[in-house]
């Protein structure tokens, strides 16, 4: 029996409780940062001064009016960069081409998200976590300067007001923010300051120019790869081709004896070679003799994982959702369905090789990266040199990608482990071939289905159980809790919409021999909402209803999912015909706090080639920080999950990952990509997050218009070749 | 400007750069790949590894004003023509319309495949003024991008055409 208060259901609605992972109460809202000052210590580019105004770790002003935001939330193309300052411009009364931004150093207690409670970009949070505590630390600020402007004045603070980095005065008398650091920084911070009408809102809401992209389209912006530092020398690497293998014994002789080749440093898994650059490390890696000890992990196959997964999905798994009664209702039905869906290992693929550069010396250790994860970056790099965490300097980069990936840390422990074997500090970047082999893979997934109907067709029983490796037990033991893993059944579960009496989810866990697991982007949902939505259609076929008008009947008290449905099939004229061999599909969601239907618009030809033609993405994401990167991330995402479910997937044959490069790793292509029309839903609620939706619901909007098309359900992806004629 | 010189490179002498109007001396290897020649040798790191076997693009520059591939391109093979990257395009009117372009319609996400991109785009509108979809098909298909800025690289390359 499930019956959530109303104070679950508000946390549920914001995507709040669910995201929760490791957080105290205490440890969200604004009270987090407000009157904690940054210490001089951690890396900060310019000094604070006394005269300086930093009344919490995101902002410092200073006399010469320059002010300079402290971004805790990492850039790696979802608009962060923007987002961040808008949220602190806003509130603090300055324009964008007024602030200068620099990326936080590692620091849990000033800089953890929120939402997850340490310092990690990811899961679609920036604007959902700091929302608040942004437009705090901007108010609080504006508060103390309209202060010390007033104090001067004589004048009630009440009466100036504050606009462009100036405060006014009620006779209209000016001063600009950095002439009254000085003042402001003696005043006490104030607990709590009220925020901005969003009716007066000059920021946020509008599509404001990104911070970070004047310089990506000349060369200048550095990425983590682009580190140059003086001295250094560049290394690449060979790990084990199967995971859990050793290195065994490494002939070096002739990699040595190659133009520009330094040095060959051995590790427990794997070789790298020192160069004067890359192509001499190359060369010299290709040289080496390699004798690898492949350890248990020899035989696995990805039929051995998929066995060995479908065994386990016999299991009863723990309960992630329970309605009703679906034991006893299921022999009730009059009628049931049974289904079996499975989705792929897949790599993340970012176009910026997986790279760490690394300084260690006797009492101190550097890293210039660019990591979803600072804080963990560092703690990595004081664990492998035994260096206290603070003589641990992270120098976080723009990032050419994470999409999860830079949510771990494994390239950074290696770097640093290289980096102690050599005399100054080392690049190493990994091959394309090398980042495809040894990533962290999403989750194979292996989920079962059943439906029971009653003698009216209406759905009275549904079962869904997830099999799949926990990424949270490795990543965040503490919020795997009683064997559940949220993140599995995320979409599934407590966000599954559907009005349906008797409802049982539940979860197996599985953990695949040799296969190192992790996120990867829409995470839990990607996987959900691709099954969840592919059976609900076959469950609309079975009653020979309408997709549309079947979801619809069973959403009645979901009137956010209902309002992105209703738009997404206006606007994609959903029932109108469409010429031979086109179908339509549809996908609705929830999850990351954001509301979105998809429909697409799919030709499958004679030969069994699928275009796609056409998506239509309505998003309901709470209030709009900024529109245009909503549809940047709504579209991007979307054409994210295009290449997995039309190709993607990673396959293991005696225990090595089978794919190497983009020609066998296949991503879609400007050629490839559907015209889109994204439509935003505007909203009061509070914000949801963007940078994953668009990714999450695109698969079953193109595999549901496959089976309008052919009447072939595709319970397994990727799509790939299923279509074509034996 | 510095005049253009044509090197006599026979593999024995050191390869002559001329990257961005200058000339560079530098002691590599004659196969080493002008990708790494420009990134790690040259400090030029505007222009992007990312896959090492020409598939991705994000390593394009102009050799005599065509799109290469420098992750496959011999620096012996580039030695005395004029080689332009990415931190040099804006100084083109075609790289600075795309630039421009770029920019207004606000392609870029994560960036680093967009030096390729823009590589790409400015070559294609050098030589194809007012390029069709069909065109921009050709032309960019060899430059892959994960974030998916395909809709918004297709809008502004047809604005750059466009504008005087």
């Amino acid at each position: 029996m499930l019956h959530r208060s109303s104070h679950e259901e508000k946390d549920d609605q914001r995507g709040l409780s669910r995201r929760t992972l490791l957080v105290s109460g205490a440890a969200t809202g604004g009270a987090l940062v407000l009157g904690l000052y940054l210490p001089r210590s951690i890396g900060a580019k310019a000094q604070i001064t006394e005269e300086t105004l930093a009344p919490n770790a995101f902002l410092r002003i200073r006399p010469d009016d320059s002010i300079t935001l402290v971004m805790p939330q990492v850039e790696m193309g979802q608009g962060t960069y923007t987002s961040m300052p808008m949220l602190i411009a806003e509130e603090l009364e300055v324009d964008l081409d007024q602030v200068s931004l620099e990326a936080a150093p590692p620091n849990d207690k000033l800089y953890a998200n929120p939402l997850i409670g340490f310092q990690v970009t990811g899961g679609s949070t920036s604007v959902p976590g700091f929302w608040e505590p942004l437009r705090q630390a901007g108010a609080t600020a504006r508060v103390m300067l309209i202060k010390a402007a007033a104090s001067r004045w004589r004048v009630e603070p009440a009466s100036c007001r504050a606009e462009r980095g100036e405060v006014i005065s009620p006779t209209g008398e000016r001063l600009k923010y950095g002439a009254l650091v000085g003042a402001a920084a003696k005043l006490s911070v104030p607990e709590k300051v009220p925020l901005k009408n969003p009716k007066d809102y000059t920021l946020i809401g509008t599509p404001a120019k990104r911070l970070d992209t004047p310089d990506k389209v000349n060369g200048k912006a550095k990425f983590g790869i682009d580190v140059m530092i003086p001295g250094m020398m560049f290394a690449t690497v060979s790990a084990c081709p199967i995971f859990g293998g050793k290195l065994k014994s490494v002939d070096d002789s002739k990699a040595l004896g190659a133009k520009g080749v330094r040095q060959v440093v051995r590790l427990d898994n794997a070789v790298a070679v020192v160069g004067d650059h890359m192509w001499a490390a190359m060369q010299g890696l290709a040289a080496l003799n390699i004798e690898w000890d492949m350890g248990p992990n020899s035989d696995v196959t990805t039929e051995s994982i998929v066995q060995q997964m479908a065994r386990a999905s016999q299991n009863e798994g723990v309960s992630a959702r329970s309605d009703g009664n679906f034991a006893k209702a299921l022999p009730e039905a009059v009628k049931t369905i049974d289904a079996v869906y499975e989705m792929p290992f897949l790599a993340h693929a970012a176009m910026e090789p997986m790279n760490c550069t690394a300084h260690v010396t006797n009492d101190s250790c550097d890293i210039w990266v660019g990591t979803q994860v600072a804080s963990r970056a560092q703690a990595t790099a004081a664990e492998v040199t035994g260096l206290a965490p603070e003589k641990v300097q992270v120098h976080n980069h723009l990032i050419g990608g994470g999409f999860g990936r830079r949510l771990e840390v494994d390239g950074i422990t290696q770097a640093v482990v290289i980096a102690k074997q050599v005399d100054g500090p080392v690049k190493v970047v990994w091959s394309r071939e090398e980042d495809t082999q040894h990533d962290l893979y999403r989750p194979y997934y292996y989920d079962r289905f059943t439906a029971g109907f009653d003698d009216q067709n209406r759905i009275v029983a549904y079962h869904h159980r997830v099999t799949a490796s926990s990424i949270l037990a490795r990543w965040a033991p503490p919020a795997f809790v009683n064997g559940l893993d949220n993140d599995a059944v995320e979409g599934a579960a407590k966000e599954f919409p559907y009005a349906i009496p008797n409802i049982l989810v539940d979860y197996v866990r599985d953990e695949p021999p040799g296969m190192p697991t992790s996120w990867w982007r829409g995470v839990g949902p990607t996987h959900n909402i691709f099954v969840v939505e592919s059976f609900i259609d076959e469950l609309a076929a079975a009653t020979k209803k309408d997709p549309v008008e079947f979801r619809r009947s069973m959403l009645a008290n979901q009137p956010r999912v209902l309002g992105v449905l209703e738009l997404a099939a206006e606007k994609a004229d959903w029932g109108s015909p469409l010429p031979e061999n086109v179908g339509r599909g549809v996908s609705v969601q929830f999850a990351m706090g954001t509301y979105m239907s998809q429909i697409a618009e799919v030709e499958v030809t004679k030969d069994g080639e699928v275009n796609v033609r056409r998506v239509v993405c309505a998003v309901d994401c709470g209030q709009i920080v900024n529109p245009d990167t909503i549809e940047a991330q709504v579209e991007g995402g979307v054409i994210f999950g295009l290449s997995a479910a039309l190709w993607g997937e990673i396959t293991l044959k005696g225990g090595r990952v089978e794919q190497h490069n983009f020609h066998d790793y296949r991503v879609l292509r400007i050629n490839e990509t559907p015209d889109f029309e994204t439509y935003i839903v505007k909203s009061d609620e509070a914000p949801g997050g963007i940078g994953e939706p668009g990714t999450i619901g695109i698969a079953p909007a193109i595999t549901n218009a496959i089976f309008a098309v052919t009447g072939k359900r595709i319970r397994k992806l990727p799509i790939k070749s299923q279509l074509r004629p034996a | 400007m510095l005049s253009f010189k044509i090197s006599t490179y026979r593999g024995e002498q050191m390869p002559k750069l001329k990257i961005n109007g200058q000339e560079h001396e530098i002691d590599v290897p004659d196969d080493m790949p002008l990708l790494w020649v420009l990134r790690d040798v040259v400090g030029l790191t505007g222009t992007k590894f990312g896959c090492g076997i020409a598939l991705c693009g994000a390593c394009t520059v102009h050799v005599d004003e065509r799109p290469m591939r420098s992750c496959i391109t011999p620096v012996s093979s580039a030695a005395g023509k004029e080689i332009t990257t990415i931190e040099a395009i804006g100084d083109t009117e075609s790289g600075a319309k795309i630039q421009k372009a770029w920019l207004d319609i606000e392609v870029v996400q994560c960036g680093y495949c967009q030096s390729g991109q823009i590589m790409s785009a400015a070559a294609l509108l050098e030589s194809n003024p007012s390029p069709s979809d069909r065109d921009i098909d050709a032309a960019m298909s060899g430059n892959i991008c994960r974030c998916g800025t395909y809709p918004r690289i297709r809008a502004a390359i047809k604005q750059a055409s466009q504008s005087t």
